[in-house]
């Protein structure tokens, strides 16, 4: 029966579609559609950059006049008088859409969506993903997903301004401020594509790891990114189902008038909310519901952008320190704890929510123990770097990257993990500073690692050296001069979302280093045009890659770069071994590939 | 297994560090096919069922937590249900009918009861409709109260998976009409598993929604 499979998918390989809107448009092929994805986030990622760097420019000089910007976003500039003041309910859309966008449509997207499906397939041995159709229908979902959400920028009372957690009362009140009109609507639409898409990914993801290995993979063959992978999927599809219930009872108050999320006794602009007969209009529902269903998605979410990050870093590192992974097991061990532990620690996001403490501390205790495993995982790669002959690359400076985010980000997950001291930091920058370094930054130095070590298997092509690490050296020293001093803002007071900072006394002193974290996030925002540069540039004209450019061991670099349509010209290769096999000293090269079977000299043993 | 004699390094590499000595030095082409762990298309199935649950789990978690206020006001049931019930479980049994009909090769009997399921199922979405009238003409509303707010929405979008079900169930008997030979029993085994599930999670909202 596999057989049979086997000559038809060669056939299917023969008949690869030819014309162009069924080959690069309306493509079934896991390559395409991955690459599909990279792309669409890669446009998301330069709007939610973009949105930043408002924030910042307000947050740095909240009175200047920026006429030159009122003249570009009408909506939000006071322009009357030639003064290019900032709106207020635009501030609020910023911060909401930055979030949103980033977290679900760009470090969801890229890395999970975007790399996962680009190498699952290749990396399993592989024709395709399981369910090549369900596939392609995830990837249109989810760029109607896409415009649905950038849409609401253009609808009259603005896009959603109720911060990327969407709390009600404010999103369930569509009177209650302009964002919580139409904007709210589209976000709760846009979203709602997005988890469609990602449902369909997340099947697609598990069936073809379970199902479509090769011969000879068996689970504990995988590389770390496939366990990545996996495990990403397996949260996706847990996790997400809570936002789809909370939203769909968010769409019934606002629009229905039901009461799931809404208390009585509540007014809007001064008037109660009542009906004719004076009663009030909703009664009895309870705002902590949602954040409950909000964050029971929302914490595992934070590692849906984590693990890919996390695996692809052990892959890379592995490849250019020219070492097996140090301690492989206990790598998945601590893959399958994070992720395990993830569902029980959501409430770590509600401690000023007014819990009991008891259960307060059960979080408390819970979050803490995350730190186990991604303590297992830091000492690991340092392990894995000890006295190695380190080829310094661009993703290797990438993957080094992120452990450096993942540790400075994971020590002040410590602090915040507590009740007693989050009360303190609850809703200020340090929260900022804590989440873009470990979650944010993490995930987006993984994207850009990811993406120049398996650029070759995208478009066949290398990039540029000297422009990559270029770019690495301008993002990471600009990423920490943003986010690093964030912390101290934060433990001064600086809430996370306010509008003007300086109209409190307390904070007026924090402006000379909020203007120093605006100039470096400027800088940080104009350094990714070197990565654009090289990415374009990279795509069309970069230097021919053979099939195994780097000396890997996966078996995505036993076929051609790109691979064709079916993945491998031949037959697919047969498993032999993990894919970490580097410098054994019984070996003839440095590096023995998956599907190679054992070279003379490693006999016996 | 390959031919190939595997033995596991000592100790010091980390797992499946396998040396192989492969007499015949080849590339495992000659080495029987590794049968895969399940039916991709049976996995997948209960990976969505997986995710389906969660949705309703979720939904549960919020009832249980509404359900604690003052403003509850528990509704009755209306009989209507216990009838509709009583259609969906007979709808599970013609299918598993069905079933056993298409390993005996009899496709006629197999369409039959295959269609059977398929008027119980519709019967039950327009009983589950005919509730909600009930419902309305005693002037509880989808806002009336939480209670009836968690009925309208848990039992809608139940039947707007079962309506998917129907779906389903018009493209299996379609193919079931235009085969004059047993296909493999698969695709319908598929749709009973998907059937079956709607069935039990129905029994679980009734339940949830009129006993517990």
């Amino acid at each position: 029966m596999a057989q049979a499979a086997e000559a038809h998918a060669a056939e299917a390989h023969a008949h690869a579609p030819q014309a162009f809107i069924w080959r690069y448009v309306f493509s079934k092929d896991h390559k395409v559609i991955g690459i599909q994805y990279y792309l669409t986030a890669m446009v998301m990622a330069l709007v939610a950059g973009l949105l930043a760097m408002l924030i910042r420019l307000q947050l740095a000089w909240p009175e200047a006049d920026w006429a030159f910007l009122g003249r570009i976003l009408p909506m939000g500039y006071d322009v009357g008088g030639g003064f290019g003041v900032m709106k207020p309910e635009f501030y609020a859309m910023l911060f909401t859409m930055h979030g949103t966008i980033m977290v679900f449509f760009v470090l969801s997207t890229a890395p999970v969506s975007g790399f996962g499906n680009l190498l699952i397939p290749l990396q399993v041995g592989a024709r395709d993903m399981a369910f090549p159709f369900l596939n392609g229908l995830s990837f249109w979902t989810f760029l109607v997903g896409s415009l649905v959400i950038l849409a609401s920028f253009f609808v009259e009372s603005g896009a959603a301004a109720a911060g990327w957690t969407s709390y009600p009362p404010l999103s369930a009140l569509p009177g209650a401020v302009p964002g919580s009109g139409m904007g709210q609507t589209l976000w709760i639409v846009g979203m709602t594509f997005f988890i469609a898409s990602f449902t369909m990914g997340g099947l697609n993801f598990v069936t073809t790891i379970v199902n479509l290995r090769t011969r000879g993979l068996s689970l504990m063959r995988m590389p770390l990114t496939l366990w990545a992978m996996l495990l990403v999927a397996i949260l996706g599809l847990l996790a997400f189902p809570a936002l789809v219930a909370a939203c769909l009872m968010l769409v019934f108050d606002r629009h229905f008038g039901t009461s799931f999320f809404l208390p009585d006794g509540l007014a809007l602009n001064n008037m109660p909310l009542v009906g004719a007969d004076g009663a009030p209009l909703h009664q009895g529902g309870s705002p902590l519901l949602w954040q409950h269903l909000f964050w029971f998605l929302g914490h595992p979410e934070v590692y849906i952008l984590m693990l890919p990050a996390l695996g692809f870093t052990s892959d890379i590192l592995a490849t250019f320190a020219r070492r097996p992974i140090f301690g492989y097991k206990s790598m998945v061990g601590a893959m399958v704890a994070i992720g395990g532990l993830s569902f029980v620690v959501w409430g770590h996001h509600m401690f000023v929510s007014g819990m009991s403490p008891y259960l307060g501390m059960a979080f408390a205790v819970g979050t803490i123990l995350i730190a186990v495993p991604s303590a297992v995982k830091v000492f690991n790669w340092l392990a894995t770097l000890w006295r190695a002959r380190i080829r310094f690359t661009t993703p290797m400076l990438w993957a080094m990257g992120v452990i450096s985010l993942f540790i400075s980000g994971g020590l002040s997950g410590v602090w915040l993990a507590q009740a007693g001291p989050d009360i303190h930091l609850h809703d200020t920058m340090f929260v900022a500073a804590h989440f873009h370094l470990i979650m944010a930054g993490a995930a987006l130095f993984g994207v850009f690692g990811a993406t120049s070590f398996w650029f070759p298997k995208m478009f066949g092509r290398m990039m540029n050296e000297p422009l990559g690490k270029l770019h690495f050296w301008f993002t990471f020293v600009t990423y920490y001069g943003t986010f690093f001093p964030m912390h101290y803002v934060g433990i001064a007071g600086q809430l996370r979302r306010i509008y003007d900072p300086y109209q409190y006394e307390f904070l007026k002193p924090l402006q000379g280093i909020n203007q120093f974290i605006t100039v470096s996030a400027v800088i940080l925002g104009v350094s990714q045009i070197i990565f654009f540069v090289n990415f374009i540039w990279s795509a069309f004209k970069g230097p021919r890659a053979g099939e195994n450019p780097w000396e890997a061991n996966g078996l995505e670099w036993t076929t051609t770069s790109p691979p064709p349509h079916g993945n491998w010209p031949g037959e697919i290769p047969e498993v032999h071994r993990w894919p970490y096999e580097y410098s054994n000293p019984e070996a003839p090269k440095d590096h023995v590939m998956q599907h190679e079977p054992a070279p003379a000299a490693v006999r016996g043993h | 297994m390959p031919a190939e004699v595997l033995q596991k390094a000592p100790s010091p590499g980390g797992p499946d560090r396998v040396r192989c000595a492969a007499p015949g030095g080849g590339g495992g082409n000659g080495s029987p096919p590794q049968p895969l762990l399940a039916d991709p298309y049976r996995f997948g199935l209960w990976a969505f069922l997986g995710t389906l649950s969660m949705l309703f789990i979720g939904f549960t978690s919020a009832y249980v937590v509404r359900r604690a206020s003052p403003d509850w006001r528990p509704l009755a049931a209306p009989s209507l249900l216990w009838l509709n019930t009583a259609a969906l479980a007979a709808s599970s049994v013609a299918v598993e009918a069905a079933r056993r009909r298409l390993k005996d090769w009899d496709l006629a009997g197999a369409r039959a009861w295959l269609g059977a399921c398929g008027l119980l199922g519709a019967a039950f979405v327009a009983g589950q409709l005919g509730a909600w009238r009930v419902l309305r003409s005693q002037g509880v509303f989808l806002s009336s109260n939480p209670h009836s707010s968690f009925f309208y929405i848990l039992t809608g979008l139940h039947v707007v998976h079962l309506a998917g079900g129907l779906v389903w169930f018009a493209v299996v008997l379609s193919r079931l009409a235009r085969v004059s030979y047993p296909p493999g029993e698969e695709g319908l085994a598929l749709f009973a598993t998907y059937w079956h599930f709607l069935g039990v999670l129905w029994l679980y909202l009734a339940l949830l929604l009129f006993v517990f």
